[in-house]
């Protein structure tokens, strides 16, 4: 293996770890309910798309044939994030409304 | 000197400190949070984290089981949070249900013969 290959894969590996946790800061430094969704959610994911990249580039110039096992993963969590999250923002909204016609104050 | 194998180990042992230190950044957001869906929240995060905790992993020890976990690992985080938000919306519907229509708090239904449907 090249050092070349090492080169790549270490940064999209450092690349990787550094959104994940700007991501987690951003969970917990961001003052709102919404904003801790929206922001964090999307970060983590494309650092989790990082690493598999360079998980990929590592194993198919280590074994020598392609290896796929990365992009399932990528593949998997970039269709069920935006999932979870619309579920989640619906039912923060519907708990919001009902929370703010209640005469509460909001639950961020 | 520095070869390009311990360049890679030093970047391996770099993406893992800050994925550690983001997994107690999560944590932390989890003992604090609000509400139930900040928790619920911080819970898909973390379980986002140790999936790319699981691939750094793979890199570390270089056996491609790891990513077997991680896929499996995903789909069960995924499920979880799904039943989780799922269990949130449902009691708030439940208990805007309630508040319309003004009546106390119902308690379980038991299905004990008796007909106490409205």
């Amino acid at each position: 293996m090249t050092i070349f290959i090492e080169f790549i894969v270490s940064f999209f590996l450092v690349l990787g770890a550094f959104f994940a946790l700007a991501g987690s800061i951003g969970s917990y430094r961001l003052p709102d309910f919404f904003s801790r969704l929206h922001g964090p959610t999307k970060s983590t994911t494309l650092g989790v798309g990082s690493m598999a990249v360079a998980s990929a580039i590592y194993f198919s110039f280590q074994s020598g044939r392609i290896s796929l096992h990365e992009v399932l993963i990528t593949l998997f969590l970039f269709i069920t994030a935006p999932i979870s999250a619309h579920f989640l923002a619906k039912a923060a909204l519907h708990q919001r409304l009902h929370q703010k016609k209640e005469g509460t104050e909001k639950i961020s | 000197m520095m070869t390009g194998e311990t360049f890679l180990s030093v970047a391996v042992q770099a993406a893992m400190g800050m994925l550690l230190v983001g997994m107690v950044m999560v944590l932390f957001r989890l003992a604090k949070g609000p509400g139930a869906a900040d928790r619920v929240i911080a819970m898909d995060l973390l379980s986002v984290l140790v999936v790319a905790f699981l691939v750094v992993l793979s890199i570390h020890t270089r056996k491609t089981s790891y990513m077997d976990v991680a896929i499996a690992y995903a789909c069960i985080a995924f499920l979880g949070t799904i039943a989780l938000v799922r269990f949130i919306h449902r009691a708030s519907v439940q208990k805007q249900l309630r508040q319309k229509q003004k009546t106390p708090a119902r308690p379980l239904p038991d299905h004990s013969g008796e007909k106490n449907h409205d």
